[in-house]
């Protein structure tokens, strides 16, 4: 009888339509008569609906959230940025290897924590925005032009898009470094850390940083303010992935680190039950193997 | 101890606008907070509106930046038309058009300041409701509670510009001692009819208050230091 009270909600009763003979409304599978012109942004109509559910006893899905300790900083040549790689769903680790350094232009790049599908939505869109913003105007993208991007979408959703970033890159201008907040606002930093393991990394770097610092040093430093947000936040952990922009080159170290391997792994491998019939011991490799051949010439872009 | 980074940034702050002979000093400290952790401890609260004006900004973060960025944006445009740098008082009422119309959804107060050939050195105060006020000098933010009384008493008439910036440095420091949610260092601008000057105080370097202590380079200088000696056996 819940189901039907979920159907009930959705649909209108038929019988309601015979016995007002008015002139004919379009009417869609809503409870307003009138044709509404589409509204931007959230619908909350859902959340009465949702509050009675829970109320009845239904629990809510969990959603996939990056625990996350994510740093940037800013060294002698450029900019440097550092990421774990778990991605949890409540107690549970989801994604044990995701990457959380989002690409946004060959010379930005913007490492997410918080609600993963908001990080990723939202890195995608200004990236192609700023991916158009290029050809229009023929130069390449300078971070703050992110910056303004980024931050008026999450102000304008109120911090409901819950995406907290440290955009760093390299532009004519020169080095930047930002982080924005889910609620939209921003700050320049020399370096700086977010996420549940942002106390962790930040005690590092304050201990630690100075200005002018080599890109060994710098990548040194990352590798170790994301070890201690790793190993001493529960939201954090696995590998350690680093990104080094430059000026005119970046470098992107997936699993730069991976100081979690698994360290007890069986000796004898897989094996069946003694039931099991085996029917065939011969391996037939799914698609041929292909032969890449550099042209040369332009590489595409990302 | 409750430390909720998902809070809304917030700059618990001290902001000051002080007129003097000649033009004005503004004057903030540079800590904001999430929650009970300092997201920022060296932020830059006064913001460029023109050359000539410029903005303490104060409350939610993401609010008086966003009302900034509008307001610099409509200036520039108002300079282009005008042919003449801004006015100051067209400034303040730029910002308090933006604050009194979404004062549901802001939460910011603000002090304008700035110079302009016609009525000089201004101070305008616009706080939460979006009035806007023109005083000889304006407090703000959460630390200004600490410096009513201190102002009453401390603030005069045609100061210079050196008395009228250790006032403002003073006051945001007595500020910081006594509020957790001001800290940081003090950040002072000076406009006036030459132009505009920008000064920093590290907080180590500020003057100690009643019962303040030191600043530590590490706790390990004073865990360090000699302690009783050790029982012989």
């Amino acid at each position: 009888c819940f189901q039907l009270f979920l159907l009930l909600l959705r649909f209108e009763l038929p019988s309601s339509r015979k016995i007002f003979k008015t002139r004919v409304v379009n009417r869609k599978m809503t409870h307003s008569s009138v044709d509404l012109p589409p509204k931007g942004g959230f619908s909350f109509d859902l959340c009465k609906r949702n509050d009675m559910l829970t109320q009845k006893g239904l629990k809510a899905p969990s959603f996939l959230k990056t625990g996350t300790t994510i740093v940037g900083l800013i060294f002698k040549d450029g900019v440097i940025l550092g990421a774990d790689t778990r991605a949890t769903e409540g107690p549970i680790v989801a994604d044990k290897n995701c990457e959380k350094i989002h690409y946004m232009a060959p010379n930005i790049y913007c490492c997410g924590a918080g609600t993963a599908a908001d990080t990723e939505a939202v890195t995608d869109m200004v990236s192609s925005q700023l991916r158009l913003h290029r050809y229009q105007t023929g130069r390449d993208s300078r971070v703050i032009t992110a910056l303004t991007l980024l931050k008026k979408h999450l102000f304008s959703y109120q911090g409901h898009v819950s995406a907290a970033l440290v955009l760093g890159g390299v532009d004519i201008t020169g080095p930047h470094l930002h982080t924005i907040y889910p609620h939209g606002s921003t700050d320049t930093l020399p370096f700086a850390t977010m996420g549940s393991g942002s106390l962790a990394a930040m005690s590092v770097f304050e201990a630690k940083y100075k200005e002018g610092l080599t890109r060994d040093e710098g990548i040194k430093l990352v590798a170790e303010a994301i070890c201690s947000g790793i190993f001493n936040d529960l939201g954090s952990g696995s590998n350690v992935d680093i990104c080094v922009i430059t000026k005119g080159h970046k470098e992107y170290l997936r699993n730069y680190m991976e100081p979690n391997p698994r360290t007890y792994v069986s000796s004898k491998g897989y094996s069946f039950t003694k039931k099991t019939e085996v029917l065939l011991t011969k391996i037939t490799p799914l698609s041929e193997r292909v032969e890449i051949v550099e042209v040369a010439g332009e590489a595409m872009e990302e | 101890m409750d430390l909720n980074l998902d809070a809304p940034h917030s700059m618990g702050t001290t902001i000051i606008g002080v007129t003097y002979n000649g033009g004005v000093v503004l004057g903030a400290d540079s800590r904001t907070s999430t929650g009970m952790y300092v997201a920022n401890r060296a932020s830059d609260k006064i913001t460029q509106l023109t050359d000539n004006v410029y903005v303490c900004r104060s409350g939610s973060a993401a609010d008086s930046q966003v009302v900034s960025d509008y307001v610099r944006y409509f200036l520039h445009q108002h300079t282009i038309q005008l042919g003449q740098p801004a006015t100051v008082k067209v400034s303040a009422n730029l910002i308090r058009m933006l604050a009194y119309n979404n004062k549901n959804m802001l939460q910011t107060g603000l002090i304008v300041g700035g110079w302009d050939k016609y009525e000089g050195g201004k101070i305008y105060g616009i706080p939460l409701g979006g009035t806007v006020v023109e005083q000889p000098f304006a407090i703000g933010g959460s630390g200004s509670s600490y410096l009513y009384g201190f102002f009453d008493q401390a603030w005069k008439e045609d100061m210079t510009k050196e008395e009228a910036e250790q006032l403002v440095v003073k006051a945001v420091s007595l500020a910081i001692a006594r509020d957790g949610a001001s800290g940081g260092v003090v950040r002072t601008v000076i406009i006036n009819s030459e132009g505009v000057t920008r000064n920093f105080y590290p907080g180590d370097k500020l003057q100690l208050w009643h019962e303040e202590l030191e600043p530590q380079n590490s706790l390990l200088d004073i865990l360090n230091a000699a302690g009783p000696e050790p029982m012989a056996m």
